[in-house]
């Protein structure tokens, strides 16, 4: 069954008549409700239609953050074989948050990286809501120099609402974790391509999408700091979240413009979780496209591109 | 000091024209509430002479105390594109930005020099926590990145100062971006061998603590100093609880391994010397009273000399 969003309820009315007519039909051979039933089926798409074809900035972020959108796991497992899991820093702990690992990509073997928020309750706390610790970094710090020491490409998919804000977290240098990590992005001598498939949580993103190509979904959102608490700080008020969505340009689209992300990826109409084997198949479908892209760079021309890339970042601005 | 004192002074103070400070001012210390007075604090760096609290600084009044003879020159910073997003919340961004020029008598939130301390030449670049927060934005970047590129043209080492409360929310995305943008300047200092040291001041936190505040072949920190990625509120928000006394101070985080000293302010001069010296390989620094140099330095009048 599907959940839907606050503003999806009067699709949720004519999906659920729909589907109550046809309830009532299984029951009542007599009765002959498909006519009816297929017009609101079709009353019920063009709503979808209308209501994607210009999502507001909140609404995508809660599209973003859609529970049954396809997470980190759903991807590896639809596009990856072989994959292998690697845990642990080697220091201190494994964290759940962050998943990674060997894998193949079209037969081609490389190292997958991603946050995974869970998919039901007690997955959620296992993966702390896909909030990562100190040690996620750090044993994606590791994964990265594995890749980068036998030649692998690394492909990231970003989708956290944020590094972990923990007492254990700070202690263990969360700023310092994250810091290195964007810093060995940056090193890496091996294509290294991120996908944000759902939300880009500021600094927490930042640490594995500073890559050669980044693509973004496009419902996802990537910003600096959240809506909500962008608008308790400049708003003083967290409920003016949809103020802040927009003014903080944080959909695929602004993105774009700004020359943040090099591609969006289609969903499906509706959203990726409306149809997740779509979804992930265009993903494939752009990951592909990028290796090949990459496939015949040198070590040094890739960190040369990822360097200016971001060095070169801000000087187009949105127009007016 | 002979010389400089008594030669560079008078003529540095006519040419940089600086806000005078009146004698008979006082100021209430924040911490112990001592009553201070105002040149005695300026002259001891703003750090209280009775218990030790260390209050805010701007660039310039640390530079002129860092730099031999306060004589510094500013590096250009690139100015970057005025307000990418066209951003509004209460109050437009240029407004905001406008304000913060007006109080601070500074263009941005961050000051780079070039200038020698200790005889020992070197680049320094210092966040203004007074404008805006500190906040790191496109201007920010562009300063430590031209502080980097500066420093690897002159072969120099590269002292940065850090205080601010993030990331500047009114540019964004590319706000965040100065993340990675900051830590290729990084490298470009890294490969060069040149050292970077890092001075972690009040407040330092955020996506200014991930990235080029925490990437310092040394990292200091000034006394008290809170550090941090997550602010204690939004810690205590989220698990709950209370956080344990001096949580993210500087010291706390000495303790936890994450810095290399806790340094006061006064003693910050001479210390920056001697490990910069040290890393840059030259022979130990001259203490006491420094001899007349060769040929005097040029002075020049800074670019960026505030507007009154
Ligand atoms: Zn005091």
């Amino acid at each position: 069954m599907t959940q839907y969003l606050n503003f999806e309820k009067p699709l949720a009315e004519i999906e659920g008549k729909a589907e109550e007519l046809r309830a009532m039909a299984r029951q009542n051979e007599e009765m002959d409700v498909e006519q009816e039933a297929k017009a609101l089926d079709k009353k019920a798409s063009d709503l979808l239609v209308e209501l994607y074809k210009s999502l507001t900035p909140w609404r995508k972020c809660q599209v973003a953050r859609h529970p049954e959108r396809p997470h980190c796991q759903d991807y590896i497992s639809a596009l990856f074989t072989e994959f292998t899991p690697l845990a642990g820093d080697r220091n201190f702990a494994e964290d759940d948050a962050v998943m990674g690992g060997l894998a193949r990509f079209n037969d081609q073997p490389v190292m997958v990286i991603g946050h995974e928020k869970g998919n039901d309750t007690k997955s959620r706390i296992e993966r702390n809501f896909g909030m990562a610790r100190p040690e996620g970094y750090r044993k994606a710090i590791r994964l990265m120099e594995m890749a980068d020491k036998f030649g692998l490409p690394i492909i990231t998919l970003v989708d956290t609402p944020g590094a972990y804000p923990g007492k254990g977290a700070e202690e263990r240098g969360q700023s310092e974790a994250i810091a290195r990590s964007t810093e060995k992005c940056l090193q890496v001598r091996v294509p290294l391509i991120s996908v944000v498939i759902g939300e880009g949580g500021s600094g927490g993103a930042v640490a594995f999408a500073t890559a050669n190509r980044v693509a973004m979904l496009e419902h996802s959102v990537y910003s600096v700091i959240s809506p909500e608490g962008c608008a308790s700080i400049l708003w003083k008020d967290a409920e003016k979240m949809r103020e802040a969505a927009e003014a903080l340009r944080l959909t695929a689209q602004d993105l774009a413009q700004l020359g943040v992300n090099d591609r969006i990826i289609r969903e499906p109409m509706g959203g990726a979780h409306r149809d997740r084997d779509a979804a992930i198949k265009s993903v494939g479908a752009a990951i592909s496209e990028m290796l090949a892209e990459l496939a015949k760079l040198s070590g040094d021309k890739l960190v040369q591109q990822r360097r200016k890339k971001f060095l070169d970042l801000g000087s187009k601005g949105l127009a007016a | 000091m002979n010389w400089i004192t008594n030669y560079v002074r008078p003529r540095i103070n006519s040419i940089f024209s600086r806000r005078e400070v009146p004698e008979n001012l006082w100021t209430k210390c924040d911490e112990c509430g001592t009553m201070l007075f105002h040149r005695e604090l300026a002259e001891n760096l703003n750090v209280c002479t009775h218990c030790d609290h260390h209050m805010g600084i701007t660039p310039r009044a640390r530079f002129e105390a860092l730099f031999d003879g306060g004589i510094f020159v500013d590096v250009k910073v690139p100015a970057p594109i005025a307000d990418p997003l066209h951003f509004k919340d209460q109050k437009k961004y240029p407004d905001r930005m406008k304000a913060a020029q007006k109080k601070t008598g500074e263009k941005e939130a961050m000051l780079v020099a070039e200038g020698e301390i200790g005889r020992t030449p070197v680049i320094c670049a210092a966040q203004d926590f007074s404008f805006m927060g500190g906040s790191m934005g496109m201007y920010v970047g562009n300063a430590i990145i031209a502080a980097a590129q500066r420093a690897v043209d002159l072969k120099r080492p590269l002292i940065l100062f850090s205080a601010a409360g993030g990331a500047r929310m009114q540019e964004g995305i590319l706000s965040l971006m100065q993340m990675p943008r900051t830590t290729v300047a990084i490298q470009m200092l890294k490969e060069a061998n040149l050292p970077y040291i890092v001075v972690l001041t009040h407040p330092t936190t955020g996506g200014v603590t991930a990235s080029y505040a925490m990437l310092g072949d040394v990292q200091i920190a000034e006394p008290n100093a809170l550090i941090c990625f997550a602010g204690p509120r939004v810690i205590e928000q989220t698990i709950r609880e209370k956080l344990p006394e001096g949580f993210q101070r500087a010291e706390y985080l000495l303790d936890h391994g994450m810095l290399d000293r806790v340094t006061s302010r006064t003693k910050m001069r001479e210390e920056l010397i001697g490990i910069v010296r040290m890393l840059m390989g030259l022979p130990p620094a001259i203490t006491g009273e420094l001899p007349k140099p060769d040929d005097m330095p040029a002075i020049e009048k800074p670019k960026n000399t505030p507007s009154k």
